[in-house]
């Protein structure tokens, strides 16, 4: 597909996500999903700005809220949607739900519902990249939640201490569940990273794909140049619930007004024309997918014992 | 008496223990302003204000070290993991701290701690959100390790549990949380940890099981006896340390075992228990002791979980094939 300018594509692939999420959020009361999902929508933003500074060899590591990026990064829709249907098509052969997409054609290595577990495994494969000097850039995504695991902390060292080739990023929606960061943190996670030496970038507005962008690009040349590593942290907003497709503003620990301040300044709400445009052909792909995960099969029931050992 | 779900009965529980004594602390992810996911500790924080429900970083590790600590200073800290699967970032303080201490400071202090998590599958989430790691914790000396079957029965292990000198890992069967509710006795109540209990009485075979399993197998029992099969149904409740005596006690008498979990067969509760069957009442079996349970596999998801979840029907086979021999 050819866009006019940088900004249409970002936005392209942002709403296309959010699209998506819509339809898991359309589907989900007919109980088709079969797994537990933790939607990106509000953060889309980051995850394609990011990935459209990424080649196809740059390798990510994600947390269980994950479509985002691995939509952006280029894994198969009709093999999410089949995933989620927990068919036998699915990225994991229906056997690892929304909490573990993983497209390793296209570089997502992978996603966990374990918080901050996956970033270590990013430190290693930065670690494998450095030794066999490949030229590869590893990122690592993670919550502002994550920050406070004791992993998170041995792989910040680990990256500086040994100067490898990683993009630490933070997305930031200032919750883990239901609780507030400030409730949780004694520390500003930017100035936390700086203890370890490392570069630290901050954005305050996940919503400016085009922003995000420009920044995580400039970031991915530094590393790419230095083989060294940087951190990023991008302050973004979960519309939903943690896990579930609902909204959640009757839960009572966040205010109406503070999502609305997001909403306010989200492109993807603002920019209806674009949305106008772009929005058939999403919806067509969409209707594709969701349509190949209603007649891909299940499982076989020897699929219970593959692929352990 | 009321008539209560289990996370009802966890909660008025965790309510009339913390009332009873201010030396119990709860801590954990989201226990206090939220009242825990599953809402097991709502009303704590309103009702024992912030110094004794503590709200905590996402750090399993720490939760865990920290109530360790608080229980070797004499506190009695009750630490809520989120899902069972968070609890292995937590497991280095167990294996190294929690279940050693007694024996390290030669019996001068223990740690009076119990770990709370939901456990197991039945939900379709899957991983970490549906394991079954009581063994792992079983396979650890100093440990004891508690699964409730039924709401009374919750509360009456909750109170022993807390009541308990050394740690307890206590699993609450997630998919037992509001599957059903039955009368809950008011004020103390409690179980000795260590007891099993007889479910139904019966003398051709022995289900041995616990948890979310104790129902599979009274189906399973219910289907056998149109056949003209009497089965035994004994709940261990305490899964560690299990109550052998009456495990055997069952056995001689039926001449039959079967022992019934979720969890993975291979190194789980059913080998331990079979083992010692073997050792102690090998003369008095009829047939080969068997086991039901989830095979050696990461819980899937939806599909093939119903195939992993040990069913009524799988029990019925079991029995058949027992009963054959």
């Amino acid at each position: 597909m050819k866009f006019p300018g940088i900004y249409e594509e970002l936005f392209y692939k942002a709403l296309r996500i959010r699209l998506v999420e819509e339809r898991i959020i359309e589907l989900y009361p007919s109980d088709k999903i079969q797994s537990p999902v933790h939607l990106s929508i509000g953060q889309e933003a980051v995850a394609v700005g990011a990935c459209q500074s990424l080649k196809q060899t740059d390798l990510l590591f994600c947390s269980y809220r994950s479509h985002a990026f691995y939509l952006a990064k280029g894994g198969h829709l009709r093999e999410m949607f089949a995933e989620l249907y927990g068919k036998a098509t699915g990225c994991g052969h229906g056997k690892a739900g929304s909490m573990h997409l993983a497209a390793p054609e296209v570089g997502l290595m992978g996603s966990s519902a374990v918080v901050a577990s996956t970033i270590p495994h990013a430190v290693g494969a930065a670690l494998a990249a450095e030794r066999l000097k490949k030229p590869q850039v590893i990122v690592a995504v993670f919550g502002d939640g994550a920050t406070e695991e004791g992993a998170y902390h041995e792989s910040l060292n680990f990256a500086a201490l040994h100067k490898l080739p990683i993009v630490l990023l933070c997305e930031n929606n200032g919750l883990a569940v239901h609780s507030k960061l400030e409730a949780r943190q004694a520390y500003r996670i930017t100035d936390q990273a700086k203890s370890y030496g490392l570069p630290v970038a901050y954005l305050a507005d996940g919503h400016d794909v085009v922003k995000v962008h420009e920044v995580f690009s400039g970031i991915v040349g530094e590393v790419r140049r230095s083989r060294c590593p940087h951190f990023v942290e991008i302050r973004t907003c979960r519309y939903k619930e943690h896990v579930g497709p609902d909204e959640d503003s009757h839960a009572g620990y966040r205010s109406v007004e503070e999502l609305q301040a997001w909403k306010s300044k989200d492109p993807l709400i603002l920019n209806q024309e674009l949305v106008a445009q772009y929005r058939p052909v999403i919806l067509q792909e969409i209707d594709d997918a969701v349509e190949f995960a209603e007649r891909s099969p299940w499982p076989e029931r020897s699929e219970l014992l593959s692929d352990v050992v | 008496m009321a008539r209560l779900s289990m996370v009802d009965a966890i909660n008025t529980t965790l309510h009339e223990l913390m009332a009873k004594d201010d030396r119990i602390v709860i801590m954990g992810e989201d226990v206090g302003v939220d009242g825990g996911v599953f809402r097991a500790t709502v009303g704590l924080l309103d009702k024992f204000g912030p110094d004794r429900v503590i709200d905590t970083p996402l750090a399993e590790s720490g939760i865990v070290g920290a109530a360790i600590g608080m229980a070797v200073y004499g506190m009695r800290p009750i630490a809520e993991i989120q899902f069972e699967g968070f609890m292995f970032k937590a497991f280095d303080q167990v294996y190294s701290h929690a279940s050693r201490l007694r024996r390290r400071s030669q019996g001068l202090y223990g740690v009076p701690l119990v770990i709370r998590a939901p456990y197991g599958a039945g939900v379709r989430a899957l991983e970490h959100h549906s394991d079954a790691p009581e063994a792992l914790f079983c396979h650890l000396p100093g440990m004891k390790v508690v699964i409730p079957s039924t709401p009374a029965e919750a509360k009456g292990l909750l109170t022993a549990s807390v009541e308990d000198p050394d740690p307890v890992v206590f699993l609450e069967p997630k998919r037992l949380y509001r599957l059903f509710k039955e009368e809950v006795p008011e004020g103390e109540y409690r179980i000795p940890l260590g007891e099993a209990r007889m479910v139904k009485e019966g003398k051709d075979i022995t289900l041995v099981t616990y948890g979310g399993m104790v129902s599979v197998c009274e189906r399973a029992a219910q289907h056998v006896a149109g056949e003209g099969v009497d089965a035994e149904i004994v709940d261990l409740r305490t899964v560690w340390p299990f109550d052998i005596a009456a495990i055997t006690k069952s056995v001689t008498k039926t001449g039959r075992l079967i022992i019934v979990h979720e969890a993975p067969r291979s190194f789980g509760v059913g080998a331990e228990i079979a083992a010692l069957v073997a050792e102690r009442c090998l003369l008095s079996l009829l047939a080969p002791i068997k086991r039901v349970t989830g095979f050696d596999v990461v819980p899937p998801l939806a599909r093939l979980e119903e195939y992993n979840y040990p069913d009524s029907d799988r029990v019925v086979r079991a029995i058949h094939d027992t009963m054959q021999f």
